[in-house]
């Protein structure tokens, strides 16, 4: 069992959990994930590692509750506890040194941005974040990260905040001013990295995604996470999650994402009806 | 042992054990064989010859004193008859099911050689169910710590003869349940998981203490294990890597390996859905890929979540397949519509990228290979296809590389198994033993379980002598 040691809204139907599992935190590093079963009758779900401290032997990750398990967990308080997480599972982020990254995190994918450009900024590169979301209620740790990067873009897909566009258009104009990058790092929805990796294509600059397909055990035991990359079969769990943005055959992640919709669908109908006259967490309880 | 004595038995018949009918049992995911009662135990084991020199023992991986337990049983001491079982076999509910007997032990009983051999593993299961009281061991702590990788049956034998012996035993398991492959693999209505629970129980009763959710090489590596005061690692981690066969089509929506489908409804219960949070796809029309075991319970699992048709695609004969026979009559029985003599060559998906067809093309046996099976060859221009909405892949099973990958210095072999000394089952790592399907490739239960005994005798050995010679 796993004790929740802080539990915070950070963004509409966005939460931050604090995590003891001091085994998880010893070995944790940028780029990896959990995976976590919230109870005995629930689906074990990946989710990515957004911070970790030795020290406290926690780990921090951030989930936006779309599905039953993360509406679950979402429903638990500080100091309950989470059944099982396993990790940290998935190859490290590879962190290059002295060079210019941009690093690109949309939506949830801020988080596991954060402790990749924290890396990177230690390893002294010049870091370029942009971060973004559909609209201001969802964005979240800007804070943290213009303390981590050289220069900070925020984008919002509304314009409520930052500027109106997506992520790609910041990464554009840094790429038509003439901007030297060694390395774009993006992490959010498939259909972003789809989009955002092709910008950098035509430049020839090495473009790094995160991928968070359907996995059940997370440690190479049944392919569920099985991605095309460059016309080979890859786990992304344990041959990623990381993979060459240019070579990822992403339309047949998409479609293998939509493998459980009806199922997932009728999941949260029941959870629905079950948790019935619970508010889930709203932007207007944010605590930060 | 006593001579043969008759003793008013016809030792013609083997006592026929019950099962469920098969149209009923295709609805449900309860166990499909029913053991025997006390009175039909006794009857079996009355067909015991009482050999002066037992076969039996010969074919028996663990070595179980076969004669002795069925002459308990014979005589009404059930409970010394699961005593007797348990000085080898950590394990026996789960071996008197899941064991190839007819391979083992009863291959060799001389009854086998004019009727039916001694109902063996029926008994062992009988024995080990009958069982009122969980067995306890006498055991005197010596105070060195002993690290077992992976709960399946190769680690929970070896930390169970570990812990007999007076290590102090952790076990390290990656996933939230014990009992590796019997958990996520073996199909409920083969081997319920209470059973497994049960033996489970028995081996943590030895004092073993198994830690849950630890991803060796991940959450911890080897290295660490040894800092941590441990003197000496079993890696017992299995082969549970699944295999593709290469083909287009395999990453469609509808395709599963054998493993994640099975883990899916066994481990995580996705056949009590949406009760259970954990879905699988229910397939009219399943293919399941490969003639195994594991082909076998893939496709009587697809059968009992609802299946019309559930084909099962061989490319060779009905007699080259490495499944048991038992297992195969059971698919038999219910409607496992066999497609022999095919090879799957693509499958063919829809607009959303959903399975709607398997190409297979059919094939004709030629020399035998290395195997000594008759190798399939292609017959050009023989496509064929059939119409199906789940193709699931049970082609077999390679050792998964996380700790090979993650430990300097561990030598391994021809697919990535892990290399051991014959003798020693030592590794290329000090103090680094392995044994069970990590070190021959996917095999059996009880391979796996009689490799992990020696290994645990070998440890011991190992222990014994660093002790002594000093470090």
């Amino acid at each position: 069992m796993y004790r929740i040691v802080s539990k915070k809204c950070i963004a509409d139907n966005t939460t931050q959990y604090e995590v003891e599992a001091p085994d998880v935190a010893r070995k944790a590093k940028p780029g990896q994930f959990v995976v976590v079963r919230v109870d005995e009758k629930g689906e074990r779900i990946p989710l990515t590692i957004a911070d970790f401290s030795r020290e406290k032997g926690t780990v921090t990750i951030v989930a936006l509750s779309v599905g039953k398990t993360t509406k679950m967990m979402a429903s638990l308080n500080e100091g309950d506890r989470i059944l099982d997480v396993a990790g940290p599972l998935g190859n490290p982020a590879e962190i290059i040194e002295n060079g210019t990254v941009v690093c690109i995190g949309g939506g949830l994918g801020i988080a596991p941005a954060y402790p990749i450009a924290r890396e990177l900024k230690a390893r002294g590169n010049k870091v370029i974040s942009i971060i973004g979301a559909r609209s201001a209620s969802l964005l979240f740790w800007e804070d943290r990260m213009k303390e981590v990067s050289d220069e900070l873009h925020v984008v919002t897909d509304d314009g409520s905040k930052g500027r109106k566009g997506f992520a790609v258009h910041p990464l554009m104009d840094l790429i038509n001013n003439g901007v030297k990058i060694d390395r774009v790092i993006i992490i959010g929805s498939t259909i972003m990295m789809k989009v955002t990796s092709e910008a950098t294509r035509p430049h020839g600059i090495k473009t790094i995604v995160s991928l968070n397909p359907i996995m059940v055990d997370g440690t190479g035991m049944c392919g569920s996470c099985r991605v095309t990359v460059g016309g080979k079969m890859k786990f992304a769990c344990v041959d990623g999650p990381e993979f060459d943005g240019h070579q990822v055959d992403f339309d047949e992640l998409l479609a293998r994402l939509k493998t459980y919709a009806a199922e997932e669908k009728t999941s949260n109908e029941t959870y629905a009806h079950q948790v019935e006259g619970v508010p889930l967490c709203l932007s207007s309880s944010r605590t930060t | 042992m006593p001579k043969f004595i008759p003793n008013n038995v016809d030792r013609r018949k083997r006592v026929p054990m019950r099962e469920q009918d098969a149209a009923a049992r295709t609805k449900n995911f309860d166990e499909v064989t029913l053991g025997y009662d006390e009175k039909e135990a006794q009857n079996e084991a009355k067909r015991c010859l009482k050999c002066e020199s037992p076969a039996c023992i010969e074919g028996c991986p663990v070595g179980i004193d076969i004669p002795k337990f069925v002459n308990e049983i014979a005589n009404g001491k059930f409970d010394e008859a699961a005593k007797t079982l348990k000085d080898k076999n950590n394990l026996p509910a789960i071996c008197g099911r899941v064991c190839p007997q007819e391979s083992q032990c009863e291959k060799l009983c001389i009854l086998g050689m004019k009727w039916k051999p001694l109902a063996i593993g029926r008994l062992e299961r009988f024995a080990a169910d009958h069982e009122k009281a969980v067995t306890k061991a006498d055991i005197k702590p010596n105070g060195k710590k002993v690290a077992v990788v992976g709960s399946g049956p190769a680690g929970l034998t070896a930390a169970a003869d570990l812990a007999k012996k007076g290590y102090s035993v952790t076990i390290f398991e990656s996933l939230h349940k014990p009992g590796g492959v019997l958990v996520y693999g073996i199909p409920e209505f083969r081997l319920p998981k209470a059973i497994v629970e049960r033996e489970v129980e028995y081996v943590k009763g030895l004092g073993v203490d198994i830690k849950l959710d630890h991803v060796i090489g991940k959450t911890i590596d080897i290295d660490d294990l040894f800092k941590d005061g441990y003197s000496a690692v079993f890696v017992g981690s299995g082969a549970g890597l699944p295999s593709f066969m290469g083909i287009p089509g395999e990453s469609l929506n509808g395709v599963y390996s054998a493993n994640e489908f099975l883990t899916r409804v066994n481990l995580m219960k996705a056949y009590l859905f949406p009760e259970y949070d954990t879905p699988v796809k229910r397939g009219k029309n399943v293919a399941v890929v490969g003639g195994g075991n594991v082909a076998m319970d893939a496709a009587r699992t697809a059968k009992r979540l609802g299946a019309e048709h559930v084909y099962l695609i061989y490319r060779r004969g009905e007699e080259e397949m490495p499944a048991r026979r038992e297992e195969l009559e059971h698919a038999k029985e219910e409607g496992i519509e066999l497609k022999l003599l095919m090879n799957p060559t693509k499958i063919i998906g829809d607009e959303q990228r959903q399975v709607k067809a398997i190409e297979c093309i059919c094939m004709e046996l030629g020399e035998p290979d290395e195997s000594g099976r008759l190798s399939p060859v292609c017959k050009e221009g023989s496509e064929t296809t059939l119409e199906v909405d789940i193709v699931i892949i049970s082609i077999g099973t390679a050792p998964n590389p996380l700790i090979v990958r993650t430990t300097p210095g561990l030598k391994t072999g021809k697919h990535g198994v892990i290399d051991v000394d014959g003798y020693s089952f030592m590794t290329s790592r000090e103090g680094v033993f392995a044994g069970g399907d990590i070190v021959s490739g996917a095999a059996t239960v009880i391979s796996a379980m009689g490799q992990a005994k020696e290994a645990a005798k070998a440890i011991d050995d190992y222990l014994k002598d660093k002790n002594t010679t000093g470090p």
